[in-house]
């Protein structure tokens, strides 16, 4: 595989399918009803997805529900396991082949040390039970760390960084309003200062105000710490606000991308246009 | 610096199963430090040809080619969309009729992003981009409100400054004069003034076309679709 220099996370012919596949869905010329096969009713739910994200900068998954999106993030978190594809971390310092294919403890450090994760789904990423503190500290504990002063500062600097009010740190994220415990989340990702950023449509459901809160703070994330990160979104006015480049995926497929005003201004993929019509 | 060769758009229209031709046949050239003004009547094309430079039109037929100070002579549109994205925070600056706000910005934290953006340190970021805010009239007054209350002159004429801290190369104007003043044009013409002083090379659409005599070297026409030499 052929990796420029400022690459940081590279996946090359990523699938996933659900289910065994048959002699008609595995044939090439076999036609799929969107990404499901008619015979076996086997998913396809990412097929060939190959894509480099470059040191520092946004890049915007865009598509419909169904398309692929979270799966594709869900196997770069090492969540979910793939079917086919090369995974590649060639700024980790033990850069191996394919990330796929090492022990599943390796797997864990790689997580704990290169990744961070925020889910649309707040309970997906935190311990909703404990305390704010607590939670950081878990993913802190996992990447090795044992100093407990140490720890709570870290916990403090992030909490303060996303606007948590450090007198309700010991409260558990379940007492908390969704944009703060959206919040939370984002500390506990970036408490490790993990080099990539993967954010799984971070702001849906959010209320506008909060919402501009956690742009603001993924942009300053950008800007100040360097990180790169994958943005999930089907929210175009966010993929325009954030990203330097977008990817848009229909039915498990990369159907295009480019540098995001490219896909806004002039989409070329039928399905594309369909989408940016629709912006408000 | 720059040079289009038998430029043509076309836009594909798949819910109508249509072809629109935006534009077509369009060639010149700009040297540096030359200010090339584009006139025509709306909907001829001018913003197409801007956008193409730019990078945000993919051209149907035709080849763009800038001479850049990091890679040399290149096709803007055979790079990869990382050189383009490197050349459009060093080296191109594009200047729209619209503002584009981050929300929960301030003005002057939007000029100086614009600057950390090329990865000049704070300090210099925040320097300049007071110096050109106070060049463009916004008043300090302003500096810690959000662009989005602004008047269409304001919005304007922080857009350009935003531009400009960059010092870019090129630097491609779409109707920076649109919605301004006198007083605001005359600073516009200053400015741009200096930029040619300072070597910068220039690309302008304008309906105005006073605004751009005794500025612009050359002019092209879109509906005879050719270059005049102009006489400073």
């Amino acid at each position: 595989m052929q990796i420029t220099d400022d690459v940081v996370l590279s996946v090359r012919e990523l699938s996933k399918q659900f289910g065994e596949g048959c002699s008609y869905c595995l044939d090439e010329n076999g036609e799929l009803q969107k990404n499901m096969c008619p015979k076996c009713h086997t998913v396809y739910a990412t097929k060939d997805v190959t894509f480099d994200l470059y040191k520092g900068e946004i890049l915007g998954v865009v598509g419909e529900s169904g398309s692929g999106k979270s799966t594709l993030m869900k196997m770069l978190y090492f969540d979910e396991d793939k079917t086919t594809g090369q995974y590649v971390l060639p700024k980790d310092p033990k850069n191996e082949h394919n990330v796929f294919e090492v022990s599943s403890q390796r797997k864990r450090q790689i997580r704990n040390e290169q990744l961070g994760m925020v889910y649309q789904n707040p309970m997906l990423g935190l311990k909703m039970d404990f305390s704010s503190v607590t939670n950081i500290a878990e993913k802190l504990i996992a990447s090795g760390n044992r100093n407990v002063k140490e720890m709570t500062d870290r916990a403090d600097h992030f909490l303060e960084k996303v606007n948590i009010p450090l007198r309700r740190k010991y409260e558990a994220p379940k007492n908390f309003s969704g944009g703060m415990q959206q919040r939370v989340q984002i500390a506990k990702a970036l408490s490790n200062y993990p080099p990539i950023l993967l954010l799984d449509e971070v702001t849906t459901g959010l209320d506008l105000s909060v919402q501009a809160d956690v742009l603001e703070l993924i942009k300053e994330i950008q800007r100040d710490m360097g990180v790169s990160m994958i943005v999930v979104s089907h929210d175009l006015a966010i993929i325009r606000m954030l990203c330097d480049r977008t990817m848009v995926m229909l039915d498990g497929k990369v159907i295009e991308h480019g540098i995001t005003d490219q896909i806004l201004e002039d989409p070329q993929h039928e399905y594309t246009q369909q989408l940016v019509y629709s912006i408000l | 610096m720059i040079k289009i060769e038998d430029f043509s758009k076309s836009f594909t229209i798949h819910h109508l199963n249509q072809t629109r031709q935006a534009i077509s046949g369009v060639s010149f050239d700009v040297k540096k430090g030359e200010f090339l003004g584009i006139v025509g009547e709306s909907g001829s094309g001018k913003s197409t040809i801007l956008k193409s430079i730019y990078g945000t039109y993919k051209p149907t037929t035709g080849t763009v080619e800038y001479d850049s100070e990091a890679y040399g002579k290149v096709n803007l549109h055979g790079i990869s969309d990382r050189a383009l994205i490197r050349l459009r925070t060093q080296e191109i600056g594009y200047v729209s009729q619209f503002l584009k706000v981050m929300p929960r910005t301030t003005t002057l934290e939007l000029v100086i992003n614009s600057m950390l953006e090329m990865g000049v340190d704070k300090e210099t970021a925040e320097k300049e981009a007071e110096e050109a805010l106070t060049h463009f009239d916004i008043p300090e007054a302003l500096w810690h409100n959000y662009p989005n209350t602004f008047s269409g002159g304001e919005k304007l004429r922080l857009n350009i400054a935003c531009a400009i801290v960059k010092k870019p190369r090129l630097l491609l104007l779409d109707e920076p004069t649109a919605s301004l003043d006198e007083k605001s044009k005359l600073k516009v013409r200053e400015t741009i003034s200096k930029l040619i002083e300072g070597g910068t090379t220039l690309i302008g659409i304008f309906h105005d076309l006073e605004f751009m005599d005794g500025l612009c070297t050359k002019v092209y026409d879109m509906n005879t679709k050719t270059i005049e030499e102009r006489a400073l």
